[in-house]
């Protein structure tokens, strides 16, 4: 009896067997239920939150390097306090990379404050205003919706003019066009040349769409004269990070007049730190949960276990009558895995059902959906699960001797 | 339960030929269960040799042995022990699923078997749905259908009211007829006179074994 003939059996068995006791197969199962929906949902949120995280940090382009006073990520109190005290980071100090960095696209000097912005009547409170230059359009990755962006002549001084985030478009403007209209932006009046394209938001947090961008040299006059810079670096070439953010660290230390021995009174940032600290976290509650959510799949396994056990208690002398018919031990240890992995895998399928319209709850807190890969290995770990926990049983049915099989009553 | 070793059967020396129709006799406990079990390859001696067909069957393991059962060996039980949740047709086609035969074949095969029972109206009837003596009927359909060397028939007749206990053992006979072996256990004269070798089994050894002539029986 070739291998796919004794599957076939097994299963045409398997079916009667499960259909034979309804009641007793659907309440085993259920604890396969139970630990399918929990573990799929755990992996589909772990794959919801990864997809939210990654989405998020593309805005922080893996090309970018950010020179700041203090790193993104300070580690202790010490260290930030510490580098509080740091000189800031001043215009020139940006001129002077963009003039000396040869592995830079682009290189843009970027301050920000929260502003209210009016338009009429409209207003809008506590608006991000970034100040920059021409090469911020280069370095943010930001894309314009309609209108042009500032050019280097306005960055650098001339004619008051603004892009606005998508938002602040629509809060201000109601049927008309912003373009070529003057808002005011905290005291100072500014022409709208541009608007920018949806950005979406940081993290779920930050929205990027509330924000006006502004001449840098519109920034320093009118708000703010000693500021301290964010320098944001565009490298060329992606295989080149390394490279350039070496190249910019000596720059930096070089502009700044840090002496040799002494450490960096910068910080240069980059997605890769995020990245880092997420997978580490993201690995921890990865780990956890599914570990938590593991140990209800092991108790429907063991629940598998002990009525697999009974079954073939309970079917002693059919095993008998198998066994003087000519069934090899082989032929009787397939047919109770079988059954036991039918019944897990049943299990899996309903569970999967049930996860599946659970997702469009969890939908409404993270970008998740059902993703094929999980709904293949929920059903490979739930036929595990069945061989597995059917396996004694199954070993114990194909060691019977025919003879006391047949005797048991 | 005692440690201590127990022979079921001693000094037994049997050579049955191809065709014999032989009652095998004795009161409870006299050992012809386990003579049963050996001569169906349910067991194996622990001493001594047994031969089927010129194959040494005593050194035999599991596998080899639940290969021989299937070959060579068809079953008739006291209490039918028919699958309960499969039908006629499906619990004859066992031995032949076992066996490894096709599935169109299996079942043409199943059927004429059933049908030489005189049960072939009755194939899609599950065991519940019919008589003892038709529940037999199917046992020795069963038995029949891998065209087997031997029919063991284990007190074939104790479930079921005289008049169809007559019905079975004639069916055994007309099988006998046709040149297979047939084994009958009993306790039950009135069973074994059927048999044209008549075995009586007492305390582990054989006691009598007597052969009829040719036509005398019944």
């Amino acid at each position: 009896m070739n291998f796919f003939v004794e599957l076939k059996e097994g299963l045409a068995i398997a079916w009667d067997a499960i259909r034979a006791n309804k009641l007793r197969s659907v309440l085993t199962t259920l604890g396969i239920v139970i630990g399918i929906v929990t573990v799929t949902l755990m992996a589909t949120a772990i794959d919801g939150m990864n997809r939210a995280f990654r989405k998020s940090i593309s805005v922080i382009g893996a090309d970018m390097l950010y020179v700041n006073r203090t790193a993104w990520l300070t580690h202790t109190e010490v260290e930030w306090l510490k580098s509080q005290k740091r000189r800031e980071i001043t215009l020139e100090q940006a001129n002077a990379v963009a003039k000396e960095m040869t592995l830079a696209r682009a290189v843009a000097p970027v301050v920000g404050m929260n502003q209210s912005v009016i338009y009429k009547t409209r207003s809008s409170s506590s608006v991000q205003i970034m100040g920059s230059t021409d090469q911020f359009l280069n370095t943010s990755g930001f894309s314009l919706g309609e209108g042009r962006f500032m050019t280097a002549a306005e960055a650098d001084g001339g004619r008051p003019v603004c892009i606005i985030g998508l938002d602040v478009a629509t809060n201000l403007f109601i049927n008309e066009s912003p373009l070529g209209k003057k808002i005011k932006v905290g005291p100072r009046s500014m022409e709208v040349i541009g608007v920018l394209a949806k950005q979406g938001s940081f993290m779920g947090m930050q929205s990027l769409d509330n924000e006006v961008i502004i001449p840098i040299q519109q920034l320093l006059i009118g708000y703010w004269r000693n500021p301290d810079f964010q320098i944001q670096v565009k490298v060329a070439q992606l295989d080149q990070l390394d490279e350039a953010r070496e190249e910019l660290r000596g720059v930096m230390r070089k502009i700044r007049r840090v002496a040799p021995g002494d450490e960096d009174d910068f910080a240069i940032n980059q997605q890769e730190q995020f990245i880092t600290m997420f997978n580490r976290v993201a690995g921890t509650i990865a780990g956890v949960g599914l570990l938590i959510t593991g140990l209800s799949l092991f108790v429907g396994g063991i629940g598998i276990m002990n009525i697999m056990f009974v079954s073939v208690a309970e079917r002693t002398r059919e095993i008998g009558v198998r066994k003087a018919i000519g069934a090899k031990r082989r032929t009787i240890l397939l047919q109770f895995l079988i059954e036991a992995a039918t019944i897990c895998l049943l299990g899996g399928l309903v569970g999967l059902v049930i996860a599946w319209l659970f997702t469009f709850l969890l939908a409404r807190a993270l970008p998740v959906h059902l993703s094929l890969s999980v709904v293949g290995l929920a059903l490979l770990v739930a036929l595990i699960t069945g061989v597995a926990s059917g396996f004694f049983p199954a070993w114990r049915a194909a060691r019977m001797d025919p003879v006391d099989a047949l005797r048991n009553e | 339960m005692g440690t201590e070793t127990i022979h079921a059967l001693r000094d037994v020396s049997l050579d049955i030929q191809r065709g014999e129709y032989v009652a095998i006799m004795g009161p409870s406990g006299s050992g012809k269960s386990t003579l049963m079990n050996l001569l169906g390859c349910l067991d194996t001696p622990t001493s001594g040799l047994y031969e089927l067909n010129g194959a040494n069957v005593s050194d035999m393991d599991d596998n080899q042995l639940a290969e021989i059962r299937n070959r060579e060996i068809g079953f008739v039980f006291q209490t039918f022990n028919l699958l309960p949740r499969s039908n006629a047709l499906r619990n004859v086609e066992l031995p032949l699923i076992y066996s490894g035969m096709d599935a169109g074949q299996r079942k043409q095969v199943a059927l004429d078997a059933l049908t030489s029972v005189g049960l072939g109206d009755r194939i899609h009837h599950k065991p519940n749905e019919l008589s003892g003596g038709q529940r037999q009927r199917v046992a020795i359909a069963r038995a029949l259908v891998n065209t087997p060397s031997i029919i063991l028939a284990d007190e074939p007749t104790g479930n079921l009211d005289s008049k169809t206990g007559e019905e079975i053992m004639a069916l055994l006979e007309v099988l006998s007829e046709k040149g297979n072996t047939v084994f009958v256990v009993t306790h039950e004269e009135d069973i074994a006179k059927h048999a044209r070798r008549i075995i009586r089994i007492r305390d582990g050894l054989i006691a009598s074994d007597e052969t009829k002539s040719k036509g005398k029986g019944v």
